[in-house]
């Protein structure tokens, strides 16, 4: 069972092991067949990378010169037509801060959850937590078409229809199941006599839980808080059948409807798929160390 | 890494709680739980509770009265071609996102791992991962977007003025809506390459677990790579290649915005899966009855895919203590 925290302590040492036999193997010239065999992942890394290649050739071209050229082609000149459209006509900036809206209090509250959760099962060890944990993963197994119309009936007699916070809410409970399994288990394992000498110096369990606990699990809060937040940036189906007005929409919503009218001109299309791929490659490349470690972290619960 | 559950445990006796009781009864710590599950009712079992309901009347939506129908929704569903068309395509669906990508994943993560990051070095093969995993990070919806672009029809499309290019004829292929067969080719190459970067991290972080003196003392043994790939990594790594096809099982069963964005379920419902027949239903069908008995099924099927999966992981565990 390895667990986030675990994992990041682990990463130094276990690294340095497999230093050594590179070392020892890099002495021996490589081969042909290795070479075949590199180039074939670089290949395939291309393949993989393509697409976005294209929409980054054919994003900076005119309407007249997408036309007249193969989408393989440069763009003749550097021309900022489609993107601007997309800018001002769809409200991006609008979508783009909902977006971070939304993701970043999802990303607070549900860890936020998930902690309250994980102490009562992982530290308080209350009767039938198997249970309970499994109860909580509901949230992250159960399809979403089975939420959206009841939720959508509750929500609009709340009056919360288009508005953020009917998403934060849903997203808060479905994220902090997650939260809630992968905590429970690395508060399971968290050091007894820590916990004894706060109760010793006479902390409640609130206090032991706020002044001891969280800072010592604070590397592994983030991790969550950060796959939280792409997560809820990427979701569709639940902010499509909440958020209707044009003022609410989220970046991928604004992409879906554009791509749903019929007169979109393509240049715009292009430029608007391009920019609103920006955003997560931006924090891709901020917390690209972080993920890597939380997605295989994650993964041998 | 497999060791903490048996530690945890040993350690302490069955159910004490972990900070020491003084003052305190256990009990109290369930007042931790009130926001957890009073949202966990609000937001996941109340909807639960309705649909399961729902699917045994008839019922317009809105004010309108509700109908029982007893098992008149359930028996409708299993004759019901378009559903069963959209199960049917639940299992192109898992060959497109659990079994290509995992099989892939395996071959690329040794390649990777074995191959480009001892003998060329460990910045090449994490940028070279760092490139597979680009398409995991995009919203679906996105790259949806980014596909429909490369396969608009005619000779408006990327592909399409490609294969023209190549081929010296004018290719004018309607990928997306012409016949069930592009469709649904076009949706699983998008599947697949949205998937394929997430087996491949994890199963590369899995054989950096693998000890390295068991390869060199299958290399004395004369072992080849394919062999030693067989006899050591492949059972090292099973946990991870367990994780991976759980995971994206699940999410092949809930799939939604590849088929939304793409196709819209056509040409003629041929490319519909069970979320967006439900999700369709709830919105312009006439019996919303009907549409929370299909989505009423699929959580049924997730529920007892994830319970068969963790029953066979749990008899796994045992085993190997």
């Amino acid at each position: 069972m390895t667990d986030l925290a675990q994992a990041s302590a682990d990463r130094k040492p276990r690294r340095k092991a497999s230093a050594d036999p590179t070392s020892r193997n890099k002495a021996r010239p490589r081969t042909p067949a290795e070479w075949i065999l590199m180039i074939l992942a670089v290949v395939g890394a291309l393949v993989i990378i393509f697409p976005v290649l294209l929409l980054l050739m054919n994003a900076f071209k005119s309407p007249a010169d997408y036309a007249n050229s193969s989408p393989l082609d440069f763009p003749e000149s550097l021309d900022f037509t489609g993107i601007q459209t997309f800018w001002e006509e769809q409200n991006f900036p609008r979508a783009l801060w909902n977006s971070i809206f939304i993701s970043t209090l999802v990303a607070v509250f549900a860890v936020i959850l998930s902690v309250l959760n994980s102490f009562a099962i992982g530290i308080g060890r209350v009767k039938g937590r198997t249970w309970i944990v499994l109860l909580f993963l509901m949230a992250n197994l159960v399809p979403q078409e089975m939420l959206f119309d009841p939720l959508f009936q509750l929500y609009d007699d709340l009056g919360l229809l288009s508005n953020p916070w009917s998403v934060i809410i849903t997203f808060t409970v479905i994220q902090a199941a997650f939260g809630t399994y992968l905590l429970s288990s690395l508060l399971g394992t968290f050091p007894k006599e820590i916990l004894e000498a706060a109760a010793m110096d006479g902390a409640t369990r609130w206090r032991s839980l706020r002044s001891v606990i969280v800072p010592i699990i604070k590397p592994t809060l983030s991790v969550l808080m950060v796959f939280f937040f792409i997560w809820t940036w990427n979701e569709f189906l639940l902010p499509l059948a909440f958020l209707n007005s044009p003022d609410s929409l989220t970046v991928p919503l604004v992409l879906e409807q554009l791509n749903g009218e019929r007169q979109t001109d393509t240049t715009t299309l292009v430029a608007g798929t391009l920019i609103s791929i920006i955003p997560t490659i931006i924090f891709f490349l901020i917390f690209q160390r972080t993920l890597t470690r939380g997605i295989t972290a994650g993964a041998v619960k | 890494m497999t060791t903490t559950p048996t530690r945890r445990r040993s350690t302490s006796p069955a159910d004490a709680a972990r900070i020491p009781q003084r003052g305190g009864h256990k009990w109290g710590y369930w007042l931790y739980f009130i926001p957890g599950l009073l949202l966990m009712a609000a937001i996941i079992f109340y909807p639960i509770v309705r649909n399961v309901r729902l699917s045994f009347f008839h019922w317009r939506g809105g004010r309108a009265e509700e109908q029982f129908a007893g098992l008149d929704n359930w028996t409708a569903l299993f004759q019901d071609h378009e559903f069963l068309q959209s199960f049917q395509n639940i299992f192109l669906v898992i060959i497109a996102m659990v079994i290509v990508p995992t099989l892939l994943g395996l071959v690329i993560a040794a390649l990777l791992f074995d191959v480009v990051g001892r003998r060329f070095g460990g910045k090449l093969s994490s940028f070279l991962r760092a490139t597979y995993y680009i398409p995991q990070i995009l919203p679906i919806a996105v790259a949806g977007v980014l596909f429909g672009w490369l396969l608009k029809p005619n000779s408006d499309g990327v592909v399409n003025q490609f294969l023209s290019a190549i081929t010296g004829d004018d290719v004018t292929i309607n990928w997306l809506g012409g016949s069930y067969g592009t469709a649904m080719a076009s949706v699983m190459v998008l599947m697949i390459w949205i998937q394929i970067g997430y087996p491949i991290v994890i199963f590369m972080a899995a054989l950096q677990r693998v000890d390295p003196e068991l390869y060199e003392a299958s290399e004395l043994d004369g072992a080849n790579w394919f062999e030693r790939f067989r006899a050591i990594t492949l059972p090292m790594i099973r946990p991870e290649v367990f994780v991976v096809s759980l995971t994206t099982t699940i999410a092949a069963l809930k799939v939604f915005a590849p088929v939304f964005i793409l196709t819209q379920g056509g040409p003629n419902k041929s490319t519909y899966v069970p979320s967006f027949y439900a999700y369709n239903e709830f919105i312009n069908g006439q019996d919303k009855g009907y549409a929370a008995t299909i989505a009423t099924a699929v959580t049924v099927v997730v529920f007892i895919v994830a319970v068969i999966f963790i029953r066979v992981q749990n008899r796994a565990e045992r085993k190997d203590a």
